[in-house]
This record gives structure tokens, sequence and C-alpha cells, in this order.
């Protein structure tokens, strides 16, 4: 199956600075893609130049084998979700979702039957004629998404669709927005700076770094084999063990650590409890290992308390667990 | 606390009577044309005089002219410099200042020079040429005005990541401007229509050397001419004046809310 969407050798820069350095990608129809990495990685960029809202020095961008990168970005039938909304204050909601509908020229009984249709899907039903203002940050970005959606694009943009709310809209919005996402199976490219946001929406993930993507690969990919140091570092919390006693450039994830041996664990590291972080279900404990910090998240039980600071205690891990990190 | 209270009401009440002595002054010499008592003669003339109809009309047709014009050339502009080319900001800012720095007097001799009846583009010649560089020159001495209303809307808005939603939406520039961007400055464009309402209302020195029967300078002729009159007719232009300003007021309740939250 040809790949749905592709971009090949893409470069952007700006002056003498480059931005994007000739990234390369290919993507079923359907799939939920991920641009993590952190700001300046390029990222938004990359999520700009498909829009078309940037032009790229060199490199083409392709949809279900159509070049769009000479294509302004009216042309190119795609819909995107904004940072900040970007809701029209002037319209209504029915009004904003119906937007795209009205330019392509949709007659509006039918432009009506779609906005009901889109605010049932978003569970915003009734909402028609209030106005942005009225309404909550994760409202107005379902309806963002509505709007977004309703012209039936061939591709959604989401553009750090949840770094302007709450840490709880944040995490119910975008389940769904994935679920919403997988009903009407539209090919999704999302691009953000927070990890656990792309590792659990994501069909695949692509982590930059610097203008260049560093692995691509499911979550669970990524998370267990990550390519680079840098991935290693960016996706989940890391500990760098001791180049004493297993060599240079070895680390494992905090939660691959046992305080009791394991049938696999065959490794013992001793050390002393620097410090105690009690998440809820999870305790972290931050142990000095001969000099290195090691961090080990444990879970917590209702019977045992937490070990204490100064505790001097025995870690248990599995040699196949240890990551051999590369450049 | 009371001193200081004390000394804000003092300042405040001696403010406010500089302005306002000459004011119920000049409302109390205009309501004594009738000897012994007073009236609203001084008013009644002045209405009756059907000079004062037509200067007020011709002066309220070119104020709309002016307005209509100044829209279509502040908002693109604004638009497109805070959009694609902000470097070139500083740049408008000082042209838009410039109205302010040259003189009525000064613009209006260059424009006879430059469009009198014996150069290339006579507008002089004809009563239609001359109303539409009345009209122009308006359009100029409003832009200070006009373009930091229009400037001051925009800013309350993302212009940029609206245009974007906008665009990847399938609207053109014109759909754009007309349907998103125009919609959510309004009230800003109508303070700047008011303003530029008030100033059109009033201006004598172009008018009068371009020789049209402009509200202007009828106001200066009766002026010269009559006793009670002017006094009334000052008083109305200042109810005109403040009417305008104090819908610019109304409107502001009207702006567009900001809908950033995080909820």
């Amino acid at each position: 199956m040809a790949a749905f969407l592709e971009v090949q050798n893409l470069v952007k820069s700006f002056g003498t600075n480059t931005v994007v350095k000739g990234v390369n990608f290919a993507f079923d129809k359907g799939e939920f893609i991920s641009l993590l990495g952190p700001s300046g990685c390029g990222k938004t960029t990359i999520l700009r130049m498909i829009a078309g809202f940037e032009r790229p020095t060199s490199g083409a961008i392709r949809i279900d084998g159509e070049d769009l990168t000479h294509l302004k970005p009216n042309q190119r039938k795609l819909g995107m979700v904004f940072q900040a909304y970007a809701l029209f204050p002037n319209l209504t909601v029915g009004d904003n979702i119906a937007f795209g509908l009205k330019i392509a020229g949709m007659p509006a009984d039918q432009r009506r039957a779609r906005v009901e249709e889109m605010l049932r899907l978003i569970g915003l039903p009734g909402f028609e004629k209030r106005y942005p203002y009225e309404m909550s940050g994760g409202q107005q970005q379902r309806v963002a998404l509505a709007r977004a959606i309703a012209p039936k694009p061939r591709l959604l943009l989401l553009d750090e669709p949840l770094s302007a709310l709450d840490a709880k809209i944040r995490v119910s919005l975008r389940e769904e927005i994935r679920a919403i996402q997988r009903d009407l199976g539209i090919t999704t490219v999302f691009v953000t700076h927070d990890q656990e946001e792309a590792m659990s929406i994501s069909d695949r993930i692509v982590v930059m770094n610097a203008g260049n993507i560093d692995q691509m690969g499911s979550p669970h990919e990524i998370y267990n084999r990550p390519a680079t140091r840098f991935v290693a570092g960016f996706v989940g919390q890391l500990n760098t063990l001791p180049e004493a006693t297993f060599g240079p450039n070895r680390a494992i994830r905090p939660e691959l650590i046992s305080l009791a041996p394991r049938p696999d664990t065959d490794t013992t590291l001793t050390g002393t409890i620097s410090d105690v972080g009690f998440l809820g279900s999870v305790v972290r404990l931050r142990v000095d290992v001969a000099g290195t910090p090691i961090n080990i998240d444990t879970f917590n039980s209702h019977s045992t308390t937490p070990p204490q600071r100064g505790d001097t205690i025995t870690l248990h891990l599995a040699t196949k667990d240890v990551l051999t990190l590369g450049a | 606390m009371k001193s200081d209270k004390f000394w804000a009401w003092l300042v405040f009440i001696l403010g406010s009577a500089y302005f306002v002595v000459p004011l119920a002054a000049t409302f109390e010499f205009s309501l004594r044309m009738r000897r012994g008592e007073y009236s609203f003669d001084a008013y009644a003339s002045v209405f009756s005089d059907p000079y004062f109809a037509s200067s007020f009309t011709y002066s309220v047709v070119v104020g709309l002219f002016t307005i209509i014009v100044g829209i279509f050339v502040v908002v693109p502009a604004v638009y497109f410099v805070r959009l694609r080319m902000p470097w070139l900001k500083p740049i408008m800012e000082f042209i838009t200042l410039l109205p302010l720095v040259i003189p009525a007097l000064v613009l209006v001799y260059g424009y006879i020079r430059l469009y009198g009846s014996s150069s290339f583009i006579p507008f002089t010649g004809s009563v239609l040429g001359t109303d539409i560089l009345l009209t122009c020159a308006y359009v100029t001495l409003a832009l200070p005005y006009m373009y930091r209303a229009v400037d001051n809307g925009m800013r309350t808005i993302d212009i940029g990541t609206l245009t974007e939603a906008a665009q990847i939406a399938g609207a053109n520039q014109l759909q754009i401007i007309a349907q998103i961007i125009l919609p959510n400055i309004l009230v800003a464009i109508l303070s700047g229509a008011f303003l530029t309402f008030a100033i059109v209302i009033g201006e004598f020195t172009i008018a009068s050397l371009l020789n049209r029967p402009a509200f202007g300078p009828y106001l200066v002729g009766i002026g010269t001419n009559r006793a009670y009159e002017p006094a009334a007719l000052a008083i109305i232009s200042f109810i005109i004046t403040w009417g305008a300003m104090g819908m610019i007021n109304v409107l502001g309740r009207f702006a567009p809310r900001t809908s950033a939250r995080t909820d």
C-alpha cells in the first residue's frame, strides 16, 4: 500500500538558520502520528509546512500522491486545530463550525445538519447559538476540532491543541480527540512537546531533535528501544548506571529497578536513599549509589510504609533491561 | 486619607471649571438674544437659516465618504503590515503622524499647486473634482486617528492565528478580511469613524480654501457677522462632537470579548 502522507527531504531555513534539516517520513491513511520534541526542534515548522503557512526551502509534501508543496493553505483541503483555539470571536459556535462548509458553497440546510452532527460528535449538542467567550477552554477547543473536521479534510493537523488547558481537561480531551479520530479514521498529525501525551494517543511517534528525526516508531518501540541518547532521555525517565560496574553509556528506566529480587533480576546495587517522593500511586526514590544518583519507581502499597531518607537499601535489576545508549 | 481626597477633589474641580466655565458662559450668552429674558431665539434663528442645513448636510456627506475611503485605505494597510511586513510598522507610524505635524494650510496650498486647474490633474477644475479632493484631504487629516483606532482594534485579536484558521478552512484573503477581520474590529473602526466625523464637521481651513460650502466655513462666516448665533452654533457643534465621543464609549461595550480560558 502506497503511503498516504509523504514528506520527502524537507528542508526549511530562516536566513542562515536551518530549522528542518532534510526530513523524510511516510504514513498510512488513518494513522495518528505525533511529532514530538523540545521547543525549537522543528516539529511545528514541519506542521506549518504541511498546512502551507511556511514554504519549504526544498523538498516535497504529498498527500495521496498529490504534490501539495506549492499549493496555498486554502487549496489544500486540510483541517487544523491551534493551540490558542482561534475560534472566530464574532461568530456563534454553529457559524464557526459551518465556516469552512459555507466557504466551500454547501447549501444552508446541509450545513445545519452537518453542524448538528458535529456538535453531537464532540458532546456539545444544542450549543449552536453560543459565542466562544461563553464557553470554557475545553469546550472551545472541542468546537475548534469540530470546525476542523466538519469539511471532511484529507488530513487533520493538531498544533499543541492541549497546551493551553488545565491538566485534567488535557487528559480527558486527548482521549476524546483520539476516540473521534479513530471513529472517523482521519489521518492526523499531532505536534507536542509532552512525551506522555504523545505516548498515550499515537499510533506512531516521530521524535525530533534539532531539525532532524532521531527515531520513528510506535510508542512501545520508542520507549523500550530508544535509538539515541536524546530519545532515551527525552521520552520517559532514565538512570545512567555507574560506569565502574556496567561500562560506559549504560542506562535503565526507573520502573525496571526493584527493591526485592524478581525471578529475572541478576544484578544488585547498594545505596543510600537521598530523597523520597510520594506521587500517589507511585513512590519515587532517589538513591545515591557510590556517587551516582539513581531514581526508582515503586508502586505505593497500603500496608507498608515507604522507605525513609538515609536508609541503606539494595536494588535489584536485570541486565537484559539495561539500555546501551548510542551517540 | 482625608487630605489626599481633598487635594484630588480640588484639582478635579479646578480642571473641570477650566472646561465648564467658558462653555456655561457661552451657553448663557446664547440664550440672551431676547432682551431681558432667556430664550432659544438664537437657536431658532440658526435652525431657520437655510445655509445651516445645506452646509451641515454637505459636511455630513463629505464626512461619510471620508470614513468609507478611510476604512478602505487603513484597514487593509494595517492588516497586511501587522501580518506580513511588521518591519514597515515604524514607517507607518511616522507617516500617519505627518498630518498632525504639517499644518492644514500647507497641505491645501500643496493641493492647489498640484491639482489646480492649470495642472496635469486638474481636480479643482470641477465641483465634483474639488469634492473628491476635499474628501481625500480629510482622509489624510483623519489618518492619525483612524490608523490608531484600527491598529488598537487589531492588537486585541490574534489576527495571525485567525487568518491561518480561516485560510486552512479554505477562505481567500478577501473573505478573511470581510468575514473575520472586519467584524472583529468593527467597534474600533466605528470609534475611528466618529473621530473622523468630529474632525470633518468642524474643519475650516481646507474647505474654505477649496471654496466648498462646508459647515466649518459657515460657522466662521456666522461668527464674524452675528452676535448671539455663533454662541448657539458653538453649543450645537459641541453637542454633535460630544455625541460622537459618547457613541465611541457606548460602542466600546460591544467590543469582542476575549475567549482565552484554560478550563
